[in-house]
């Protein structure tokens, strides 16, 4: 190989899928020895970019030239043999858990034609111990693989596509599952790459490290670069105007609600390995918004808190009490209420009728005599329906035939006739239409002015700062930040959410 | 592909109801001896065995479990009821407390293995199943259990068989035999409990999704654990039921019974459309187990050929069921 350092360009590149256009013309231009930051909110289109580039995807235009000359990318194994490759976020699906480290990082090299029929064990792990110490890792060879951390797979998966001549290397968020001392540690085997002379793109959406890692920075927004500058030229206010882009109308209206006492608090909250020591109080009347991005640990948060997870430490309270919160049952008996992000997995049991879903968590208090009184439960889901606008052919449907956006009200309408003080919800808009994202607004507004606590958490800034008294900012297990109603912009929201002004990093 | 997925739907819904009336009337007229109450009595006395074994499977089943030591579970229970009388002349208080304790024992022990170490289910009871069926040979050094049987040392056992314990296998109630009494006081019971009770309900919603009832908070583990228990109990009461049957304690008794149950149970999800485990499917599943094994052998269908014959229904119960259920899934 020679030592020119390599050039690709991606040149009006356009992708519709299903008559949607995803992409309108995207250039991206990238160098070897550089590592170049790709930047965007959710569905800006950097996920169907980087497809293009390492051939999942064929685009419908635009041009990839390597080193000046046009080149076609129409499959994966065309993206790798000009040595373009692609770390995914699923990093377990490329890698075969029953063999060792040495043998996974040697993997394409021995499945590939010409390998020859017998394995020279002695060369094979002396090439991939030689690939490890060029990265700087320090992995055992002999481990299995399945035994390996995420952080540790990622960086099998990167000396793997060193044996293969890579020249450039698209990383998708591989910070994002990382702590930040494993982030460090890759942070050093991407400069490693760097000096080999590779060229690096890197998806993240933590800003700091965009500012310490990259060169130049590309955001997107919408299917369209919006622009490529110098990392020294910009700063991180202005990569999240870009990102954002026009600004936020209140489209959900806020019910007014009185604020009285303290109903839920947490002090100290830690658990697994995504929330490390929460504090936060919400009054009655009170919605309190956590914002975060993917990875910051809002889930985690409200898994722990509802006792869906084990804590290792902290404490929650509901109304002054203590909460035990060994399993979900007894946050429920102290008050507290999950609608959980994974809505047919978690929120509803699919294969059973609407009617059972919703009379779930308060079986006892539709019993007659000792027994389940039929027509009290079929008051109760009655009610519900009414009340939620579920739309339904009657109680006795499957829960598995309501579209996403009545499954989320069945999700949440169970909860309603419980003795809950403590309402959490977890991403509750998430893949709903409009319509029923009204509806759900319309139910958490009204459980407010009931006198309820809501905690709301969401990745949605603008929904926080619509439907939210008070904004709680979460980065890397923690809350950075808290704002009043109308104290935060998007663009606040989002630099501290990325870490940006003195976070936790 | 209409009339085709219109005709599937019907054949899972009534199939297994059709069938049961075909093997009935085929029998009836095959043999003039079959449809006479003395015979259907017989039919329903050895149903009952099986039927309290079923029903613990679908407890274990309703919870999205499995519970393969029901069948050692059995002949545990056949060993230890008869060898209390015969051995050691126990009252028969003690005799049935001891042998539901030993059911809900053999549940417990499951439910450790399967909601606390959490063995997969088939594994867990897999192994259980050997565990009991070994302990019960030892306990017995492999030998049957009779009245006054001859000792190892030559001397004769001091007891025998109780009447007040035989009464309960082979006595009569009113002309109905004690055990299908037994059988439809329970299957009552154990309707009203998936139907009408808090604990039932939970069962089947724990079973429909584990983690989504837990996050309603239901207490899934310590429901799991009381199916398992039941599955147990049950089982014990099957193997009770057989001891009193039989008046002896023949090793490994019942071990044929596993399979019988699990087909009752599996022919059972296709009963009325259902498509998961449920009382009522479980006590036509093992209706039509008993009529088919007994009507082949008034046919002289020899003995040996009873597995193949459960296998095939269990093949054809779980084949109409998975393939109605993929469908709706799709």
């Amino acid at each position: 190989m020679d030592n020119r350092p390599s050039r690709l360009r991606l040149s009006g590149i356009a992708k519709s899928f299903s008559g949607v256009p995803a992409l309108h013309g995207v250039d991206l231009e990238l160098a070897g020895g550089e590592i170049h930051a790709l930047l965007g909110a959710n569905g800006a289109g950097k996920s169907t970019l980087i497809k293009i580039l390492s051939g999942a995807y064929a685009s419908d235009r635009g041009v990839i030239e390597l080193d000046g000359a046009a080149v076609r990318i129409d499959s994966p194994k065309a993206a790798k043999e000009l040595g373009i490759h692609c770390v995914y976020q699923e990093v377990d699906t490329a890698l075969v858990p029953g063999l060792s480290v040495a043998e996974n990082i040697m993997l394409d090299r021995h499945s590939a034609a010409g390998a020859g029929f017998w394995v020279d064990w002695k060369s094979l792990h002396l090439e991939a111990a030689e690939t490890l110490r060029r990265l700087g890792a320090d992995i055992p060879l002999h481990k299995r693989a399945g035994e390996l951390t995420l952080a540790e797979k990622q960086l099998v998966l990167i000396a793997r596509l060193l044996t293969e001549q890579a020249r450039f290397v698209v990383l998708d968020e591989p910070t994002a599952p990382l702590s930040l001392e494993e982030a460090e540690r890759l942070f050093r085997v991407m400069e490693a790459l760097r000096a080999e002379g590779i060229g690096i793109v890197f998806i993240t959406h933590r800003l700091p490290e965009v500012f310490r890692l990259c060169s130049r920075v590309t955001v997107m927004r919408d299917g369209r670069r919006i622009w490529t500058k110098p990392a020294a030229e910009t700063n991180a206010d202005d990569v999240a105007l870009a990102m954002l882009g026009r600004r936020f109308e209140d489209e959900y209206p806020k019910l007014d609600a009185d604020i009285g006492e303290m109903l839920l608090e947490v002090s100290g909250l830690r658990s697994g390995s995504r929330v490390k020591g929460v504090d936060l109080n919400v009054r009655s009347g009170e919605i309190t918004a956590v914002v975060g991005l993917v990875g910051a640990g809002k889930t985690e948060l409200s898994r722990a808190i509802f006792g869906a997870d084990a804590s290792s430490g902290g404490e929650v309270r509901v109304a002054g009490k203590p909460v035990r919160t060994a399993q979900p049952a007894d946050a429920v008996r102290g008050g507290i209420a999950l609608v959980p992000e994974e809505r047919r997995r978690q929120g509803i049991i699919a294969s059973d009728t609407v009617l059972r879903n919703l009379t779930l968590p308060t079986l006892g208090k539709l019993l007659r005599g000792g027994l389940l009184s039929r027509r009290r439960e079929q008051r109760s889901a009655d009610s519900l329906i009414a009340r939620l606008g579920i739309k339904t052919s009657g109680y006795g449907q499957s829960v598995s035939t309501l579209s996403g956006g009545n499954q989320q009200k069945v999700s949440i309408g169970k909860w309603i006739p419980t003795d809950a003080s403590v309402y959490l919800f977890d991403e509750p808009t998430k893949g709903v239409d409009i319509g029923a994202k009204r509806d759900i607004f319309q139910v958490i507004g009204t459980l407010a002015q009931q006198g309820k606590a809501v905690l709301y958490l969401t990745c949605e800034f603008q929904e926080a700062i619509g439907i939210a008294d008070r904004i709680l900012v979460m980065y890397d297990g923690a809350i950075v930040r808290e704002f009043g109603r109308g104290e935060a912009s998007q663009e606040e929201l989002l630099i501290h959410a990325s870490g940006g002004r003195g976070g936790t990093s | 592909m209409r009339a085709n997925a219109k005709l599937t739907d019907f054949i899972f819904k009534y199939g297994s109801l059709i069938v049961i009336g075909l093997v009935i009337l085929f029998f009836s007229l095959w043999d003039e001896h079959f449809f006479t109450y003395d015979n259907l009595a017989s039919i329903l006395r050895s149903i009952s065995i099986t039927a309290f074994v079923a029903i613990g499977v679908t407890f274990s089943l309703s919870v999205d479990g499995f519970d393969l030591s029901v069948g050692s579970t059995v002949s545990m229970v056949i060993a230890f009821s008869t060898a209390l009388m015969v051995w050691y002349e126990m009252p028969l208080a003690v005799v049935i407390i001891g042998s539901l304790a030993i059911g809900a024992a053999v549940g417990l022990v499951n439910s450790l293995l399967i909601v606390r170490i959490r063995i997969p289910d088939l594994l867990a009871t897999l192994a259980i199943m050997y565990v009991v069926s070994g302990l019960q040979q030892i306990f017995t050094k492999g030998n049957s259990i009779y009245s006054n049987m001859i000792m190892p040392d030559g001397s004769s056992a001091p007891g025998t068989i109780s009447p007040a314990f035989l009464w309960l296998g082979q006595g009569e109630l009113l002309g109905v035999p004690v055990p299908v009494a037994l059988m439809i006081v329970a299957f009552v019971l154990v309707f009203v409990f998936f139907t009408y009770t808090r604990m039932g309900r939970q069962m089947e919603m724990t079973g429909g999704n584990e983690e989504a009832a837990r996050l309603s908070g239901v207490r899934v583990r310590r429901i799991r654990t009381t199916a398992y228990v039941l599955s147990g109990l049950f089982a014990a009461v099957g193997g009770l039921l057989f001891a009193a049957r039989t008046g002896s304690g023949q090793s490994g008794a019942g071990a044929p019974i596993l399979m019988e149950a699990v087909a009752a149970v599996f022919v059972g999800y296709s009963v009325l459309g259902a498509g998961r485990p449920n009382i009522i499917g479980t006590f036509f599943g093992a209706v039509l187990i008993g009529v088919l094994l007994n009507g082949l052998t008034m046919m002289n269908v020899p003995y040996y050929s009873n597995d193949f014959i459960k296998g095939g229904v269990l093949v054809l119960a779980l084949a109409i069921t998975f393939i109605h259920l993929n469908r709706r899934k799709a």
